[in-house]
């Protein structure tokens, strides 16, 4: 196991290097320096400030001292909010970017698996469809499209929860964790269906209801664990379209996250935050990918094997 | 007795296709979901002789006005007719998803039946290079190459497509490694068929189920993309517009007039459902294993 997440993570690196010189090669081939938005500064003002971010130097020396710096984490400063670091940055966004998404991926697993095993208990009858056709509806629902329509029913017409902000009205946490969540509940339905289902026609199942095993105890402590692989394997991937959720809801929300600085820093053309943020994300998109496949690892033995074979 | 009527009763040999057609038909929602298609894309095709009224048509002093009979689908704050805007808007909607799927289609399915064809150390190599791929934050590859290229309806195409194709490479080589190994490829092999036969009559035809399924499903995650990009501001550039910056500006204007979020929203939601149910459709109609009755 040791050795799988040793190796897995030493794969990493490259991975990471491709990000950083392909974002850093596209930042810089974007057409006008980060300062011409502002109109009218003087020459020498314009030479100062490019001097002070070490854009007169060659590309290729920028190129190495930035690799340099984001080997030791630092990402410079920002260029839009002078006196701010991108390290600040990331760094206040990130708890809140963090707590969304962990509020929300709570909403997912558990609707998604309780639908999902509901659903698999017994195929084909209203059970199952009841609870597949509604994660049909949360997939066509995009976030962007959920997110209004909940703010305009509970937040304006029922006037039940407070629609923006972050932390500073009890409840205001509800409806951008529902929003994020709901997709992702939709998929989980389905994969833990299906897992559930081929799990369910196992052998060990048909022993476990042999020996007179009570429906919970056989779903709750053997097919469970089997059955609930593929979302593990979900997990990972859907960190990465988590973050890219917490853009629209953030957003929508006006909660002052991490995406919400990233698609700021895109109109802005703040563009050592852009190079900062892709970055990180992408370090934190490959970590949970590592991860999730640790855990996939872990709970299927055939896969421990297997490893431990290579290993 | 006579021969005949042995003959009557014996099972009629069917074609894959004929058996999935037989499937296809029984699923309603399937049905639903391809009818609901075919209609989008004709009024999507027509829409500049039938939209009732002209794209730049607009009535300041009217304004945002509610559903009525002039206009079905009411107004939005400059007057201009709804129907109008979500009926062009979902031209560039569909178009984007069409687009930018056909190019994940072509390198997909070039790239995955190389590698599936060629095996051995090039496929390792070409397999090898996706998976790096996977591991890329591809939505904010896409963000920052608007942000550096500026919003160009063109770049958003390719963008989108050369994200999408992994997914595409992968089921095609899967498919088409499994394939090389089947007996009937092998029996081809023996009777003396040249290689172009074998590709052609066993290998393609036995490989498009799955990528007819995977194209479909993959036209409303394209489509989804853009409408995000859009919402964002990141996306279509006005004066053009699709659903998802229909929805961005819908969002602005929701506590006055909810009219302009949701009918923009109705049409996006209602195609995705189609594709969706569609694809999920294919899928049970194309596999083998299913009974057809």
């Amino acid at each position: 196991m040791f050795r799988f997440a040793l190796g897995r993570l030493l794969q990493a690196i490259p991975v990471l290097l491709v990000v950083i010189t392909m974002t850093f090669m596209l930042v810089h081939s974007a057409p006008g320096g980060p300062f011409s938005a502002d109109k009218a500064v003087p020459a020498e003002v314009l030479e100062a400030l490019e001097a002070q971010y070490n854009l007169d130097q060659p590309l290729w020396q920028q190129y190495i001292s930035y690799l340099g710096d984001v080997v030791q984490g630092d990402m410079g400063p920002s260029f839009k909010y002078p006196g701010r670091s991108v390290n600040e940055l990331i760094y206040s966004g990130l708890g809140t970017t963090a707590e969304l998404g962990f509020y929300a991926m709570l909403v997912a697993i558990f609707i998604g698996v309780i639908a999902g095993v509901t659903a698999s208990m017994r195929p084909n009858t209203m059970q199952d469809y009841v609870p597949m056709t509604a994660a049909m509806i949360g997939i066509c629902m995009p976030s962007f499209l959920l997110g209004p329509l909940l703010v305009l029913v509970f937040g304006i017409h029922l006037e039940w929860l407070p629609v923006s902000g972050w932390n500073q009205i009890p409840g205001d946490k509800i409806l951008p964790a529902i929003t994020l969540g709901t997709g992702y509940a939709a998929y989980i339905a389905r994969l833990s269906r299906g897992g559930m289902l081929e799990v369910l026609s196992q052998d060990y199942i048909r022993t476990a209801r042999a020996k007179g095993l009570s429906e919970f105890l056989i779903i709750g402590k053997h097919a469970l664990r089997g059955g609930l692989i593929p979302v593990v394997a979900f997990l990972g991937p859907a960190f990465a379209g988590l973050l890219g959720g917490s853009f629209v809801v953030e957003t929508i929300y006006q909660i002052p996250g991490l995406g919400r600085f990233y698609v700021q820093a895109a109109f802005n053309r703040d563009y050592t935050m852009i190079l900062g943020t892709t970055v990180f994300f992408a370090t934190l998109i490959i970590l949970f990918n590592l991860l999730s496949d640790m855990l996939a690892v872990w709970l299927n033995p055939k896969l421990r094997q297997q490893v431990r074979g290579e290993g | 007795m006579n021969s005949n009527s042995i003959d009557a009763t014996a099972e009629k040999g069917t074609s894959l296709w004929e058996d999935a057609w037989i499937k296809l038909r029984k699923n309603r929602l399937a049905l639903i979901g391809l009818g609901l298609l075919i209609f989008l894309c004709v009024v999507s095709l027509l829409t500049p002789w039938i939209a009732p009224y002209g794209y730049e048509e607009q009535d300041l002093l009217m304004g945002a006005t509610p559903p009525s009979a002039e206009h079905w689908l009411g107004t939005d704050i400059f007057g201009r007719d709804m129907l109008t805007r979500i009926m062009w808007g979902g031209r560039v909607s569909l178009m984007v998803g069409f687009i930018a799927t056909a190019v994940a289609l072509a390198i997909g399915v070039i790239y995955g039946a190389v590698a599936g064809y060629v095996g051995g150390r090039v496929d390792a190599v070409m397999m090898r290079l996706v998976d790096i791929l996977y591991a890329l934050p591809f939505m904010i590859f896409i963000i920052l190459l608007m942000v550096v290229f500026g919003r160009n309806l063109l770049l958003l195409f390719f963008a989108i497509g050369a994200v999408e194709w992994l997914t595409m490479a992968r089921i095609v080589r899967g498919q088409v490694m499994s394939l090389r190994k089947q007996e009937f490829v092998e029996a081809a092999h023996s009777l003396g068929l040249s290689q172009w036969i074998i590709i052609r009559r066993h290998i393609i035809p036995n490989t498009l189920g799955p990528v007819i399924v995977y194209t479909t499903l993959t036209i409303p995650s394209v489509m989804l993309l853009e409408a995000f990009l859009s919402f964002l501001g990141l996306g279509i550039q006005p004066p053009q517009s699709s659903w998802g910056l229909l929805i961005n500006y819908g969002v602005e204007t929701m506590e006055e007039y909810p009219w302009l979020l949701i009918f923009p929203g109705i049409a996006l939601s209602l195609t995705l459902f189609a594709l969706n149910f569609l694809g999920d459709g294919l899928r049970d109609a194309l596999d083998p294993r299913t009974a057809k009755d």
